[in-house]
């Protein structure tokens, strides 16, 4: 990662082609397609259980697919030797919902702990990037110390964050990152990770649920309905003829969401 | 790290000065990747420019800077400040903001029910059942190896063991045991005296009842009853803590953060159980001893002096050893079983719950069955 301004090439960072996952008899994605281009925002909406999170899982290597191909950054993660897969993982950052502490840790020793098992960095050295991240992740000096369970949900993800950006990474994925925050802590958090991608030139891949987030921070939007994705930005969702989609955007939330949008 | 092998100079050029300021033209890649080099070069160009007075850092050379980059940055800055004004040039906006953290940063302290034909669905379940007890068994070795496969890397890099993990895990498994299983122990020894005592008196062989308890405590419930008791306490807890990290996704983020969850959290507890647990079972069977001794003197008088002198003619010390040798692959299974069981909740909280009551019966029920074993084992040994 490199702190440059925003790409506006036609990178693809993520290609999934002709994904299939199954569990047992359940089909959950078939034949998807998918593309992420390097330096957007792309949001992942669909109704609970379509197998956003599951996309994202397999995405990062966690659950593998049934067929289908998915490459990062130039590697088939399906194909992947352990040492390959390890030096990925340094490029990319995940934000779990709540965050996804260890509660043993502190927030400053959870925010290190990708640094000190993956680089030879000294302790200030350490420390200071941690600080920063803390600090990026717009949370109080004194929370360093704080053990999760001492957090509101809200601080909890952006500690979360925080970790996710230890290593500087190029992608970044968010699953629900607004959910279970009130009305004022969503817009703060899409306006924090917003502002990131802007400064930081990063890729993110969220799911998510929330609509002002969608239409404030996303460039493009990708919604998952029939096992597949339709892609596309927040003018060419409100034209699209799928019934989900449709009652999705064009529903009161939808409405009121662009409206809001609008009005700015 | 792969250190990009740039040396320590290339990184900071002395370029002549401006008006009075010394000069030094930052260039190559501030990156995590090439710290090694950056540091080095920083601490050479601070030491180089003792007693300069003003300096300019030209910056517009650098080819890419990252946190890491930006905080070695921030660090010659600072060093440089103490000796006069210090100007960073030719930083765009997005790597100013980055420099400006960076320079805070381093310098601060510290689911419909399917319709129901009972008779069936009896069969169905009988038959799903033996299906996911196979399953279940080939995924239980399964984990076995990748464990063992785990241990031997670990085996050879050593520095990766968790030692103060071990060392917590022992207490927790080993000393924290001792008053329970302690106080059980003496209970057994007692039990077992004042019911020999009873039987072997109508032959006149109070005396015997050294040998009863010796033997069956040294050998075989010494080591039982405290496996047993460890698989109820430390092989649930096991289950309990890993199952309740994966309901957190803790386990999920380990992976994605490239750390391996079998290293970080099964070897260690393995390791502290098979190391706490023998010790554990000598201290039971001392204190089974113990037990005895006290029923023998209440119900026999047999003095404290007469129980040892004929437990050292009754039992060998082999005795012991074989009843010891046991302890190590007990520990193994409970530790194994309870670490295997937390790994597979999934999802909800009340998995946790149920695993961990899964993991007790058969952890349990393993070593009573290797228990069986090892004793047609060493009795075809003759020991
Ligand atoms: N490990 C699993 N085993 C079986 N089914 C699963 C598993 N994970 C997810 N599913 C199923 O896959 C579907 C999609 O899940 P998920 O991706 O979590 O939904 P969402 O889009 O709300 O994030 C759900 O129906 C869920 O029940
Ligand atoms: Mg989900």
């Amino acid at each position: 990662m490199d702190a440059q301004p925003p790409y506006s090439g036609d990178e693809t960072v993520i290609r999934v082609r002709g994904l299939r996952t199954r569990f047992g008899p359940q089909v959950i994605h078939d034949g998807l397609d998918l593309d992420v281009r390097r330096g957007e925002v792309l949001g992942v909406v669909g109704g609970s259980g379509t197998g956003k999170s599951v996309l994202l899982k397999e995405i990062l290597g966690l659950i593998r697919p049934a067929a289908g191909s998915i490459e990062v950054l130039g590697h088939d993660i399906t194909a992947l030797s352990e040492p390959a897969r390890v030096a990925l993982q340094r490029r990319w950052g995940v934000l779990f919902q709540d965050g996804a502490l260890f509660s043993s840790m502190t927030v400053a020793e959870n925010v290190a702990v990708p640094l000190r098992e993956h680089t030879d960095l000294d302790n200030a050295t350490i420390e200071a990037a941690v600080r920063i991240k803390i600090r990026m992740a717009g949370l109080p000096e004194d929370s360093c110390s704080k053990k999760p369970s001492q957090l509101s949900g809200g601080m909890r993800k952006r500690a979360g964050l925080a970790r996710a950006l230890a290593l500087d990474p190029e992608i970044l994925f968010l699953d629900e990152p607004t959910a279970g925050l009130d009305p004022i802590g969503a817009a703060a958090f899409d306006e924090l990770v917003g502002g990131l991608q802007r400064s930081l030139g990063l890729t993110v891949f969220m799911v998510t649920h929330d609509l002002d987030s969608l239409i404030t921070v996303c460039d493009r939007i990708a919604a998952l309905v029939d096992r597949r994705v339709r892609t596309g930005t927040v003018a060419e969702m409100l034209t699209e003829s799928h019934p989900w989609i449709r009652n999705y955007f064009h529903g009161p939330r939808g409405r009121a969401a662009i409206d809001a949008q609008e009005a700015r | 790290m792969t250190g990009t092998a740039e040396p320590a100079a290339a990184f900071l050029v002395p370029a002549g000065t401006a008006g009075t300021a010394r000069v030094l033209a930052a260039r190559g890649r501030w990156v995590l990747g090439a710290w090694d080099g950056l540091s080095q070069a920083v601490e050479g160009a601070a030491a180089g420019l003792a007693g300069a007075g003003a300096v300019r850092i030209e910056a517009q050379g650098i080819e890419a800077l990252d946190t890491v980059g930006a905080i070695e940055l921030a660090r010659l800055a600072r060093r440089l400040e103490a000796l006069g004004p210090v100007e960073i040039a030719g930083l765009d906006p997005v790597r100013q903001g980055l420099l400006d953290a960076a320079r805070k940063a381093e310098c601060a302290p510290p689911i419909g029910r399917p319709v129901e034909r009972p008779i069936i669905a009896v069969v169905e379940r009988a038959g799903r059942a033996a299906y996911a007890m196979l399953d279940e068994t080939l995924d239980l070795l399964a984990f076995v190896g990748m464990v063992a496969i785990t241990l031997g890397r670990t085996a050879l890099r050593p520095a990766r063991l968790r030692g103060s993990a071990i060392i917590h895990h022992m207490e927790k498994t080993g000393l924290d045991a001792l008053p329970i299983v302690g106080l059980l122990s003496f209970l057994i020894g007692v039990v077992l005296a004042y019911q020999g005592a009873d039987q072997l008196r109508r032959f006149g062989a109070q005396l015997f009842v050294v040998n009863l308890v010796g033997i069956s405590i040294l050998r075989e419930i010494g080591v039982l009853m405290t496996s047993i008791i460890v698989a109820g306490r430390s092989g649930s807890a096991f289950t309990a803590q890993i199952g309740t990290m994966q309901v957190n996704q803790e386990v999920d983020a380990m992976r994605t953060l490239g750390l391996d969850p079998v290293e970080i959290l099964v070897l260690p507890r393995m390791i502290a159980l098979v190391l706490a647990l023998p010790l554990l079972s000598f201290y039971a069977a001392a204190m089974g001893l113990l037990g005895g001794a006290a029923a023998s003197y209440a119900v026999l008088d047999v003095t404290l002096a007469q129980f040892l002198r004929q437990l050292q003619t009754a039992v060998p010390v082999g005795t012991m050893l074989v009843g010891l040798a046991k302890a190590p692959v007990f520990a193994a299974v409970i530790a194994l079983v309870g670490c295997y069981e937390g790994l597979k909740v999934s999802g909800s909280a009340d998995s946790v719950g149920r695993l961990t009551t899964k993991s007790v019966v058969v952890s349990i029920f393993l070593v009573i069955v290797l228990d069986a074993l090892f004793s047609i084992l060493f009795a075809s040994f003759g020991l």
